[in-house]
């Protein structure tokens, strides 16, 4: 067990013990590690196994760039896959699991694997079960038979299939300034905007702010940098001007400098706090932006380079400053560059052994000789190593001479002990969000990476993002960029002064040492140098096509440590200078974002819902509520041990023998008025509107200007100017829309006013053989009589003293009318209409019953107007006037839109007496096993008491055509096969007598 | 994106809905001439660069706005009420001005 807890120093608090389990173990931490640092503390090196080979894996990086230790989070029944577990902060009873390994981590039986090394190539899964492969197993059934175990061999996490019960939030922000990262850099910035009086937004993905003064032990202003960064936070925090975002990631850039960021707000609590959300999804926008987001340090790719206990230089540097951890006892420094060698200096001064520091480069410069010898390493310049030893652990590495220039190894090998390597192949800036802006990256030869180019919006960088890899620069620029950001010009007192070891900030270009072995570029997708050549020799010269074939830089950390050591790789293949070869163009997320912060209010307890006015009356009453939409409606009004369907069949032969009624207060409702009003309906319509009499109510039909049904429903004629049009509850939003957009973009002449009233009136409908003796009942100020009230007749009254409007109009076929009044008064209206029916036996009747009597008499609703039929596939062409045009009148002719086959509304008799399903297809053939030759589907189905019979309405080919003909639904997914009758629509009362009455 | 509603102010496009092609011409309401139609209905520019777009201020004050946007940027050059001045909307905001 080598690696331990320091005695001192670090962000954590020794006084405060954690307790927390990994696969199972209990294991004890402080207040401030992370899961990776907690559980190297304890000793424990093997983290997961690898994507595809299974290879045991251990910590690359302390931060959100982490390949290899990706954990699955327990919270109770909800398992959060793919963590790494950097970004953990551990809490009392945290409970996590590693991945990828069966039966567990430490013998896994995938690990052999790794010995058909050669098998699970670039490529291998297209090769071998996609080609054409002969025989038995031969392309997709193949690869469909296979699929099952591969995914089990490689993959990730599994996600869980409990309901996320956390909530979630979005954020609106405004900030002048937004500075990503809280580095030297990023606070040097805040700091300096909010001295301009900016408002100011501060976000660091990480708990702590401070970037690299938290582990760098540099000294700033005479201070530990760690020190300085408290100090400066504090600063920050007492401004009101300054809003600090720690955990949170800034992970998209958008137009007009809008930024996307996920603030993880209580993952790292045992509890929330009562209605406080798991995650924060920030909608911020900037005047402008700092980007001071740093830079990641590369891995070198080498022979054994992702065996447990090779780690990049810095992340050991982190670990024994930041959480007091060494991550090994004797340690080995491999690097091309000088930064490594703060790092050894680090680890020696926090108690580690440095065995030796090698270096690729002939001749370290005076200055990085003296630091290995202040940390009493052997220095061996101008050597590599060539191979890693050890199986969980690390227990020693080979090293040999290696001439950088050629990239040719000579000499013995010799053997080194050692139980920690650290690797250093240099730094890449984090440019990903000025990518995401619309930048091109731009290679600087110097710094073999990629530096941010021009702003293509408004942002300024600073610090180790523009390749500035020192904190004397990262303050200077951090300042400067603050100041700019904020819009200031003054030239204040002096910055703050930086004690810290110098060196080069140019690595040697330097990205693999090539070995016998494997040499990993993508840890993560266990993606090797040997794949990326095997590739550039089956053809793929792309880089875009290179990363789809290999897969490299594609896994959740998106190649933030690969990229650049994979793209030199393909470089040196094609024998073309690194930005020739190109970049990949960075997107959104930086980093996994999820989906329930995206989501947010949709979802859960914020989500908004709509109420009808009787809505308490329903629950009150025993309903059953049903969302429809953001509507909640009354299903059924269950009777105590009813099953769904005998209550709604109860609901509906009352209603046909004596009364039923049902809230129809989600039906959209319009007001059209002004002296063209009847015109404009007229053109909206397909039928006339203008010859409807005041007092008059009539069935209106809209389609699309394609020709096509849009939107059903009846049109009340209050006055000369003043129409009150109804729609569908689904399509209320859009025919509004539509409505405004022919009277504000089509037809500004004309003088109408449309208003949405939906939530102004509250709507009852009440049918059935006894619904007019129950209004005679109890309406006052107005005749209900057959001369006052026709079919279609509007009369206005008063119920228990409250105004209402009546119109005698009918969905269920009964004799029917549909009572509005205000909103408010609804629930008033409504009791006293039961009240009124009770002698009558009036029964309240929900959802399904409502259906099943629209289904009994053949009317359409948006199952059937779905966008695709017309009103001659609805037999609606009774109400397509000839003599005027109207919104569609010119398109719905066409050819398509009139031939025979077209599917035509019809109504479905099972003639085995059994269920039918919405969505079953109709077929010809009795050919249950191979069911073929659709010819339409169901849209709506039920029981029916009137027929006794399960019947459906369906779009069938031929339609009228086929009626007493016989056919098949089919069903498979349901195991529902069986023949039926096609019969017309109007299943029941076709003349309407009863309605009419 | 950022749509400058001219009586509302900048809003985000999340208050917006976007309602078509600002070129398309509706041909006569009469006229049976199927080509016109057919291309009032499907045909489009489809330009990468400046587009003449009809938007609504659907979470707003709901009146339809004439958009000038660049395809390729996002870049908004014109905002104004599809009716002209004769909109409710435009005549309040003059009526708002000393
Ligand atoms: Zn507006």
């Amino acid at each position: 067990m080598s690696p331990r807890r320091t005695d001192t120093g670090g962000r954590i608090d020794r006084l405060k013990t954690i307790r927390f389990t990994f696969d199972g173990v209990a294991y004890t931490g402080h207040g401030g590690d992370t899961l990776a640092s907690a559980l190297l503390a304890n000793g424990v090196t093997l983290f997961g196994r690898s994507f595809k080979y299974h290879r045991p894996r251990g910590l690359l990086s302390a931060g959100v760039e982490e390949p290899n230790a990706l954990v699955t989070v327990l919270k109770g029944e909800v398992r959060e896959p793919n963590i790494p577990a950097t970004m953990v902060e551990i809490h009392d009873g945290l409970s996590a699991v590693s991945q990828n390994r069966f039966p567990s981590l430490t013998w896994d039986i995938h690990a052999v694997n790794q010995l058909g090394g050669k098998i699970l190539s670039a490529g291998f899964y297209y090769k071998t079960f996609m080609g054409p492969v002969i025989g038995p197993l031969k392309g997709t059934r193949f690869w469909m038979f296979c699929e099952h175990f591969i995914r089990r061999a490689a993959g990730l996490g599994s996600a869980g299939s409990a309901k996320d019960p956390a909530r979630y939030e979005r954020m609106n922000a405004f900030c002048d300034v937004l500075v990503v990262g809280s580095g030297p850099a990023g606070l040097m910035a805040a700091k300096a905007a909010a001295d301009q009086g900016a408002r100011v937004v501060l976000a660091d993905l990480e708990p702590r702010f401070g970037g690299s003064g938290n582990w760098s032990g540099e000294t700033i202003d005479g201070a530990p940098a760690a020190e300085w960064v408290r100090r400066t936070v504090a600063q920050l925090e007492a401004r009101d001007n300054v809003r600090l975002l720690p955990r949170t990631t800034v992970w998209g850039y958008y137009d007009n400098n809008t930024l996307a960021a996920l603030e993880r707000v209580s993952d790292h609590k045992a509890q929330p706090a009562k209605g406080e959300p798991r995650h924060r999804y920030w909608a911020i926008r900037a005047g402008s932006v700092v980007l001071a987001t740093g830079a990641f340090e590369r891995p070198l790719v080498f022979p054994g380079n992702d065996r447990p206990g090779v780690m990049l230089a810095h992340a050991a540097q982190r670990y024994a400053n930041e959480f007091g951890v060494l991550p090994g006892q004797r340690v080995v420094v491999f690097t091309n560059n000088d930064s490594a060698y703060r790092s050894a200096l680090a680890l020696k001064q926090a108690g580690a052994a440095i065995v030796a520091i090698i270096d690729v480069r002939p001749q370290p410069s005076a200055e990085m000789s003296a630091l290995a010898g202040e940390a009493e390493a052997e220095l061996l310049s101008g050597h590599a190593v060539v191979a890693t030893e050890g199986g969980k652990a690390l227990s020693g590495l080979k090293v040999q001479r290696f001439d950088m220039v050629a990239g040719a190894l000579s000499g013995d090998a010799r053997s080194v002990h050692a139980d920690c390597l650290l690797m250093s192949g240099g730094w890449s800036p984090t440019i990903h969000l000025a990518s995401q802006a619309g930048a091109k990256a731009e290679w600087n030869a110097a710094r073999q990476a990629f530096l941010p180019p021009k702003p293509t919006q408004n942002w300024i960088g600073a610090g180790a993002f523009t390749g500035s890899f020192s904190t004397v620069e990262a303050i200077a620029e951090g300042r400067a960029a603050g100041l700019a950001a904020a819009g200031g010009t003054g030239t204040p007192a002096a910055l703050p002064t930086v004690e810290a070891t110098p060196g080069d900030q140019d690595p040697a270009p330097v990205f693999e040492i090539k070995g016998s072995g494997k040499s990993f570029v993508d840890f993560q997708h266990d993606v090797t140098a040997e794949d990326v050549r095997l590739a550039h020799r089956e053809g793929f010269v792309s880089v875009e096509h290179l990363k789809r074939y290999t897969t490299l830089g594609m896994a959740t950390d998106q190649g933030k440590s690969s990229n650049i050591p994979g793209l030199a790789i393909m470089a040196e293949a094609l024998g073309k200078p690194i930005p020739e070869v190109g970049t990949t163009r960075f997107r959104p997320p930086f980093a996994p974002v999820s989906i329930g912060s995206l989501a947010a209010e949709r979802f859960g307890d914020l989500k908004p819902e709509r109420l009808t006015p009787m809505h308490d009356w329903h629950l009150a009453n025993g309903a059953t509520m049903y969302s429809a939409g953001l509507w909640y409606r009354p299903m059924i009004y269950g009777l105590s041990g009813e099953t769904v369907e005998q209550a709604y069949v109860r609901e509906a032969k009352a209603t046909r023998e004596s009364a039923g009624m049902v809230d129809v207060s989600t039906l959209g409702k319009i007001a059209v008025q002004g002296p063209d009003a009847a015109a404009f309906l007229d053109r909206v319509y397909t039928n006339m509107f203008s010859t409807l009499a005041v007092g008059k109510a009539r069935y209106g039909l809209m389609l699309r200007e394609d020709g096509f049904a849009f939107d059903d429903g009846t049109t009340w004629r209050l006055g000369e100017q003043d129409f009150l049009m109804t729609t569908t509850t689904a399509n209320a939003g859009k025919v509004m829309q539509h409505l405004e957009y022919f009277l504000d973009v089509i037809w500004p002449e004309l003088k109408v006013h449309v208003t949405s009233v939906t939530d102004e009136w509250a709507g009852a409908a009440i049918g059935g053989p006894k619904a007019r003796q129950i209004l005679a009942a109890c309406v006052t100020g107005t005749a209900v009589d057959n001369a006052t009230l026709p079919f279609m007749g509007i009369v206005h009254g008063e119920i228990s003293g409250v105004p209402v409007m009546i119109c005698r109009l009918s969905f269920s076929g009964e004799m029917a009318f549909e009572v509005y009044s205000g909103a408010g008064h609804g629930t008033h209206v409504w009791e006293a209409l039961v009240e009124a029916g009770k002698p009558f036996g009036l029964v309240t009747y929900g959802l399904e019953a409502l259906g099943t009597m629209r289904i009994e008499k053949g009317h359409v609703t948006g199952a059937e107007i779905d966008g695709r039929t017309t009103a001659r596939d609805l037999h609606l062409d009774w109400m397509l006037s000839k003599k005027k045009p109207f919104i569609g009148s010119a398109m719905m002719d066409r050819e398509g839109l009139v031939a025979s086959e077209r599917l035509e509304l019809v109504g479905l008799i099972a003639l085995d007496n059994r269920p039918l399903n919405g969505g079953a297809h109709i077929v010809e053939e009795v050919d249950e096993a191979n069911p073929h030759g659709s010819i339409g589907h169901i849209t709506a189905c039920c029981y029916s008491p009137a027929l006794g019979k399960h019947i459906a309405l369906a779009l069938v080919k031929g339609g009228k055509a086929r009626h007493g003909t016989r056919a098949h639904v089919s069903d498979p997914l349901r195991n529902r096969f069986g023949p039926v009758e096609i019969v017309s629509n109007h299943f029941y009362d076709p003349e309407g007598t009863r309605m009419h009455g | 994106m950022l749509i400058t509603c001219p009586y509302c102010g900048p809003r985000d496009v999340i208050e917006f809905t976007y309602q078509g092609d600002g070129n398309r011409e509706r041909p006569d309401p009469a006229s049976q001439n199927f080509e016109a139609w057919n291309a009032y209905v499907y045909d489009r520019l489809n330009p990468a660069g400046d587009h003449n777009e009809i938007w609504q201020h659907s979470g707003g004050c709901r009146a339809h706005l004439r958009v000038v946007r660049n395809t390729l940027t996002h870049e908004i050059s014109s905002v104004a009420f599809v009716r002209g001045d004769h909109s409710s909307a435009a005549r309040r905001k003059a009526e708002d001005k000393p």
